[in-house]
């Protein structure tokens, strides 16, 4: 396989799953933004979906204030944010249109599709009431083209790279959306507490679809900090969890390395990264502090990433 | 201009339906306007769904768009195929002996048979090939030879496309969404199949290999310029279904005068490259030294007969425009048979006596520049305006070299799906001819169709579109 198509592959995947994260994200925002609150302005709810989407610094290049308006424009339709939902699509489809003899005609016509419905689009027509449907149909529309990747990709290397990509996006996103809001996470918050941090562990939850799961995994009519970080970064059963996708990374790895008869240095940092999560216990990550927990992951998945593409030659 | 009714191919002038259209006119008679309204919107769907497209340049955002596509196919008898594929098996054989024989003793030109200036000062004459034979001794291995039909028996060749002719891709989509469409159709008549061309294509590229190929079976990759290209869709397609990498220039490198792929593991050798970027961008070292696209060293690994590269560098002397009313006489002069496809009379602008008619008569000719394609910086006589006419004459006289000129021809017309129901429009074919080892043909072709009433310009980057073109068995 070329380097190139190895980099394609993965790339396709892991924008086509930041797209569907960036409509997570915006659908939280929405939700909080149609929940009045005393003495709370909505521009501060608006900023910290910026922040945990990482796209707060693009947003403040082009903006000075914060609207529900502009921040939708920016992360849905904005051809200059490079997260933004439509550069998302995009950057999927001609990922995958430069490695169409190493995808299946069902996962190119799924991203194909996808692309040119919401070019049909108009950013004007995207109204109030409109919005959370849409922000469902890239949802649908992402897991649509996971789901044709898992039902009619050969399982050979370019299989995994692109389960590498899911997976590394995911787990940056979920990373990214604890370490924006891992303050009200800590567990002597309970001095900042009441109804309105509740709120927000809720929406954290919310974002990664878990806030039913949440209940029945911990049954406990009370959403508590600890258990939510606990949830997302160290329970196995819950699939947006650090704790799954390096599950699923050091998997990909290693078939890699077996397929190629090779144990790179990116498969030795995956299965350790995999480990540091599946070993770990919240009381020592709160002890090492959470934040500096959540930036090592971080920077982990960054790395990661480089190395692999040293490793299998990207173009 | 005359107003001659053209050759209809499905009805003769009393009415009767031609025997090649019995089978086809039975079934148009039994859709209703609407099932066809409905028939055609569906097919559109289709292709834009599998994003069967291309670029139209110089269109504002326009990176891909579809070709129309018609539903009611193109027929050609058996009889009348074998006539044709005949005469194109000849044609290609002598054109590759022509390429051969001038990038070597260049006996044509000794003989006196075609002015040596209009091949040493062509732009598509390489020197860089002098000399060199490449892989049984075969130049042009992957043709399009564009034909148009005037009469009953009557076939011209417009043009050979011996560099990289496109369209082979929609030739394989038409005929898969008329089968997915209309399967009954296909089970009432006996249309040749088609789709095995991805297969003959590998086998002609794999029988050209280097001799110095020690692997057992060769290595063969597509190599395209990339996602932007006009006929990307078709480099995907060609090298999805023959089973082989789609390369760009960055993926290939040249190493110990052999050419390698970057994979995710060690580099793979490379030993055959059906190329669809143009000479002056194959290396940078050899040509172009600006050229994104080429690999640099390729040509030596080429001339080092360490891989192959289709079609070979330097082939496009021989579907030059100057060059193309001498083909009749390279027929003659290598293979010693009469020609069995006519050529078209061509006034070769160059030839003060030629512009001079040219001059005379511009309002009923076509002029077309040597190097244009495409459509593009041509002029229909019978349909210009006195202003353009005007304006063409200016540029025939200050640059007559770079002009040719064809009398009009009345291309023959196919029922073809219209706004109004069905209607007569012109047509023209390109089949496509594969050398190698041995010459393979695919029966049929691409047919363009001019959509717009009258039109006689049927390339799709001018809004003409494709239909399925069959070849009955007996």
């Amino acid at each position: 396989m070329l380097g190139r198509t190895a980099a394609s592959l993965y790339w396709t995947s892991r924008y086509n799953e930041r797209a569907e994260n960036m409509a997570r994200l915006l659908e939280v925002g929405y939700r909080i933004a149609m929940t009045p609150r005393l003495g709370q302005d909505s521009a501060d709810d608006w900023h910290s979906t910026l922040a945990s989407a990482g796209c707060d610094g693009a947003f403040f290049s082009r903006h000075e204030q914060v609207s529900q308006r502009a921040v939708v424009h920016h992360m849905l339709f904005d051809k200059d944010n490079p997260s933004s939902v439509r550069a998302c699509l995009e950057a999927a489809r001609n990922n995958a249109r430069s490695v169409r003899t190493a995808i299946t005609g069902e996962m190119w016509e799924s991203i194909n599709t996808t692309y040119l419905e919401f070019m049909d689009v108009r950013p004007q027509a995207m109204t109030d009431n409109r919005l959370p449907d849409f922000l469902n149909w890239i949802k649908q529309r992402s897991m649509l083209f996971r789901g044709a990747t898992l039902g009619t990709l050969m399982r050979d290397e370019g299989y995994h790279f692109s389960q590498f990509g899911t997976f590394i996006e995911r787990s940056d996103n979920t990373a990214r959306i604890l370490d924006v809001k891992y303050w009200i996470l800590l567990p002597d918050n309970e001095t900042i507490g009441g109804d309105l941090d509740r709120y927000q562990w809720t929406t954290i939850l919310r974002s990664v679809s878990a806030h039913r799961s949440y209940r029945h995994a911990y049954r406990d009519a009370q959403v508590r900090p600890f258990n939510v970080a606990e949830f997302l970064i160290l329970r196995k059963e819950m699939p947006r969890s650090l704790a799954y996708c390096y599950d699923w990374i050091a998997d990909s790895a290693e078939a890699l390395a077996q397929r190629y008869g090779e144990r790179p240095l990116s498969c030795d940092m995956a299965v350790k990264t995999r480990q540091l999560v599946a070993e770990g216990t919240m009381d020592a990550i709160f002890k090492g502090g959470l934040h500096e927990f959540l930036t090592d992951m971080i920077a982990r998945n960054n790395a990661l990433s480089t190395q692999l593409a040293a490793d299998y030659h990207f173009a | 201009m005359s107003e001659i009714e053209p050759f209809n191919e499905m009805l003769a002038p009393d009415g009767s339906t031609r025997a090649p259209y019995r089978g086809l006119s039975a079934w148009l008679e039994r859709m209703t306007p609407a099932e066809m309204r409905r028939k055609s919107r569906d097919a559109e769907m289709l292709f834009r769904r599998l994003g069967i497209t291309f670029a139209v340049y110089g269109t504002d955002a326009a990176t891909e768009r579809l070709i129309p596509f018609d539903m009611v196919p193109r027929v050609l008898s058996a009889s009348e195929w074998r006539r044709l594929s005949a005469g194109i098996d000849q044609r290609v054989r002598a054109l590759n002996a022509f390429l051969h024989d001038i990038y070597h003793r260049q006996e044509i030109v000794r003989a006196g048979r075609i002015p040596a200036e209009l091949i040493l000062q062509n732009d598509a004459f390489l020197p860089e090939m002098i000399g060199f034979t490449p892989p049984r001794r075969v130049y042009a291995h992957i043709i399009g030879t564009d034909l148009v039909r005037v009469g009953e028996d009557e076939f011209y060749v417009l043009e050979d496309n011996t560099r990289t002719p496109s369209g082979v891709s929609y030739m394989l989509e038409n005929r898969e969404t008329m089968m997915r469409m209309f399967p009954e159709l296909f089970q009432a008549n006996r249309v040749a199949p088609i789709e095995h061309y991805p297969d003959l294509l590998r086998e002609t590229l794999e029988s050209v290999a280097p001799e110095s190929c020690e692997a057992s079976k060769p290595t063969v990759c597509v190599l395209t310029p990339g996602i932007f290209n006009s006929a990307y869709f078709e480099h995907a397609f060609l090298a999805d279904s023959m089973g082989v990498e789609l390369c760009e220039a960055r993926d290939l490198f040249v190493e110990d005068g052999k050419v390698w792929m970057r994979t995710t593991t060690a580099p793979e050798r490379v030993h055959v490259i059906y190329r669809r970027i143009d000479d002056a961008f194959l290396d940078p070292l050899s040509f172009r030294p600006d050229s994104m696209l080429g690999v640099p060293g390729l040509f030596d690994a080429y001339r080092a007969g360490h891989v192959t590269i289709c079609n070979a560098p330097g082939t496009g002397i021989a579907d030059d425009k100057a060059i193309y009313a001498y083909v009749p006489d390279i027929i003659e002069f290598y293979t010693g048979q009469k020609p069995i496809l006519k050529n078209v009379p061509t006034w070769n602008c160059a030839r003060a006596e030629d512009l001079a008619h040219v001059l005379d008569r511009l309002d009923e000719l076509v002029v077309k520049e040597v190097h244009g394609s495409g459509g593009y910086g041509m002029l229909i006589g019978p349909t210009a305006s006195k202003r353009e006419l005007a304006d063409f004459k200016r540029r025939l006289k200050a640059n007559p070299g770079n002009y040719i000129a064809q009398p009009t021809l009345s291309l023959s017309a196919c029922p073809t799906h219209v706004a109004s129901g069905l209607a007569p429009r012109h047509v023209d074919l390109r089949p496509y001819v594969l050398v190698g080892d041995k010459v393979r043909i695919t029966p049929g072709g691409l047919t363009r169709v001019a959509l717009k009433k009258g039109s006689l310009v049927v390339n799709s980057s001018q809004g003409g579109g494709t239909k399925d073109t069959w070849v009955l068995e007996d």
